[in-house]
């Protein structure tokens, strides 16, 4: 009998998450599994008619070590822009969450979330005329300082980083802050009575409960990052070198999709890779 | 374990006056209950004792210290709330741990201590589980723990019982008040059940507007109320019509006071009967509810109520004109 109505439920839920599946089919898997089959080309099939199936396009990121370098420098500027983010964005996220209150936290929390709302095309060019040389942080810096001051911050990894920061900052702000501000005020509360110090409540309390918000931030910060174009390109001028502009050439100027292709799997595996690695971690954040 | 001390205190939110002039002492080792409408005080007055928020004016003592302007994390209290609080992230143990952890006692010591609170509520065996895996009531005696572990100076509970059902809460009534008087803690207790206030408390605060309206033993305030808020708050009240206090035996002069009697003290007949006050009405209902009944009874228009045992109350026939009748000394006299 139970059984009976168990797979009638199992039966109205697929009825009901059914337009969700072919939705996802649609939007994600189609063009992607377009992606995968022509990641073993060697041509277009629209370019060249004589095109065939071939593993080269893998074989090429094993044998040619450029790429991997470019994906290491790609992984390691995701650690360190997910790590500034997180030293910035979870703070935010405290004081929004747990100090500010009323009309004063909605404002704020607007204006955090105003980076989403501009173009980041837009948003990247600002980050230029503040950075580059003889630009507004260096005029505004010697302006206030004695002496001469040179920072030479525009087309460096910094430059990259600070750009990436403040588009990906939201994303972790966001989710820690959701995070925070659900857990109930008698918690902090019973640990003041019990006589908790604000550091202790802090680490023993806080910290854990927002962690799942926290660590989603992180990932959501990571993943795109990780294969990042525009602000490479755009900031870090020579040394704007990464894996998604490697990619981003192949579509756009080199014009060999089947390689470009096949190295964004070869991403999508890697960061798979990262994240299942990880996964014991964020599983146990999570009891 | 020490007394608390309350005086003059006002707590202001904005334009509210939470608590207006506040003065009230809770004796070494009681069990108080704090009483009064939604809204009265009752919490921000617990809140202000804990230390949460500081007072306008006003002195606060807690033992032999003056704690107006300690935080809470300095007080010394124990604290329990209405939904547990219980931190989800930790085991029971870890919980009931916490507040020793914080004060940095020894490992071998803390283990000692928190078996100890967790045998006290009955809970050793659950030590390992999550906050989650328990039922309400164990939640509620978890918290109950943790608030006692470490020794607290004042134990200040804020409405514990009211998210439990009726049985259970009646089980943790009997087993709070057992803990309170094994370990000889001061507790003061917010609610806003009469019955349950009357049942668990040695002393009685009844707060209204955010002032202290009556305090004192159970019986005493529930016998002798000094206003008709509280004579109608704790209890039922029979209001005596201004036409009939001529004819009664009366505690104080009539003039500048009001006059009630409480449902139980009450007896029914057809008769004015011998050396008691008594009022004349019509039995309009009579409510059977096992060993007990209620019946309703119109005097001059009101609606007066008697409660007794079904077995003493007599059948009434005809039109129920009947009879109320009451010792004089069990009229109530409250300012009017
Ligand atoms: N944090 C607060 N901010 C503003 N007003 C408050 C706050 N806490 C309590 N009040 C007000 O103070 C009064 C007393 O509230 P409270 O102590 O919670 O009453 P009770 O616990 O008896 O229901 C109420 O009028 C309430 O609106
Ligand atoms: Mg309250």
């Amino acid at each position: 009998m139970t059984e009976l109505t168990a797979s009638a439920d199992r039966r109205r839920l697929f009825a009901l998450l059914s337009p969700a599946y072919l939705w996802l089919t649609l939007a994600v898997f189609l063009p992607l599994s377009a992606m995968l089959f022509f990641s073993f080309l060697t041509d277009l099939p629209q370019d060249n008619p004589d095109w065939s199936a071939t593993f080269d396009n893998y074989a090429r990121f094993l044998t040619n070590p450029t790429y991997a370098i470019l994906m290491w420098k790609s992984v390691k500027l995701g650690l360190m822009v997910t790590l500034g983010c997180v030293l910035i964005g979870y703070p935010c996220a405290l004081v929004l969450a747990r100090t500010i209150k009323g009309r004063a936290r909605e404002t704020l929390f607007l204006l955090v979330i105003l980076p989403f709302w501009s173009n980041s095309l837009v948003r990247i060019f600002s980050w230029a005329i503040v950075l580059r040389g003889n630009g507004m942080l260096e005029h505004a810096l010697n302006w206030l300082l004695p002496f001469e001051l040179r920072l030479e911050l525009m087309f460096t990894t910094h430059a990259v980083v600070i750009g990436l920061i403040h588009s990906y900052l939201p994303y972790v702000i966001l989710t820690s802050y959701l995070a925070l501000q659900a857990i109930d005020d008698d918690l902090v509360d019973a640990a003041r009575s019990m006589g908790a110090s604000k550091l202790t409540i802090l680490r023993r309390i806080l910290l854990p409960l927002s962690l799942p918000g926290l660590l989603a931030g992180a990932v959501l910060v990571f993943v795109p990052v990780v294969g990042s174009f525009m602000e490479p390109r755009i900031l870090g001028g020579r040394m704007g070198t990464y894996y998604g502009t490697l990619i981003e050439d192949q579509f756009v100027s080199v014009y060999n999709w089947p390689l470009g292709a096949a190295l964004s799997f070869t991403l999508l595996a890697v960061v798979l890779l990262i994240l299942a690695c990880a996964s014991p971690i964020l599983g146990k954040a999570r009891t | 374990m020490s007394a608390v001390d309350v005086q003059n205190v006002t707590k202001r939110f904005g334009q509210t006056v939470a608590l207006d002039d506040v003065s009230i002492s809770f004796e070494d080792g009681g069990f108080f209950a704090l009483l009064g409408p939604s809204g009265s005080g009752k919490t921000t007055l617990l809140r202000t004792i804990a230390g949460f928020h500081f007072a306008e004016t006003g002195a606060i003592r807690i033992g032999d210290r003056n704690v107006e302007n300690v935080p809470v994390e300095k007080r010394d209290i124990g604290m329990m709330f209405q939904n547990y609080a219980l931190f989800p992230n930790m085991s029971v143990a870890d919980n009931v741990g916490f507040g020793l952890r914080v004060r940095k006692v020894a490992a071998a010591e803390e283990r000692r201590r928190i078996a100890e609170a967790l045998e006290l509520v009955q809970l050793g065996a659950m030590a390992e589980r999550r906050p989650s895996q328990l039922s309400g009531g164990q939640r509620q005696r978890v918290a109950l723990a943790r608030a006692i572990v470490t020794n607290p100076k004042v134990l200040l509970l804020d409405e514990p019982l009211s998210a439990l059902d009726k049985t259970l809460r009646v089980d943790m009534q009997i087993e709070l008040k057992r803990i309170q008087r094994e370990i000889g803690i001061t507790t003061i207790f917010v609610t806003h059940d009469q019955e349950e206030a009357l049942t668990l408390s040695d002393r009685i605060g009844i707060l209204k507007d955010g002032r202290i309206v009556q305090v004192g033993p159970p019986r005493e305030v529930y016998d002798k109320p000094v206003d008709a808020f509280t004579a109608g708050f704790l209890g039922d009240a029979n209001w005596v019509p201004e036409s009939w206090l001529s004819a009664l035996r009366l505690p104080q002069p009539a003039n500048g006071h009001s006059f009630a009697v409480r449902p139980e003290a009450l007896s029914m007949a057809q008769a004015r009967l011998d050396g008691m006050n008594a009022v004349a009405g019509r039995l309009t209902q009579r409510v059977f509810a096992g060993a007990m009944a209620t019946c309703l009874i119109e005097v001059e228009g009101q609606k007066w109520k008697l409660i007794a045992r079904d077995r003493d109350i007599p059948e009434i026939t005809g039109d129920g004109a009947v009879w109320l009748n009451w010792r004089p000394e069990d009229t109530m006299a409250v300012r009017a």
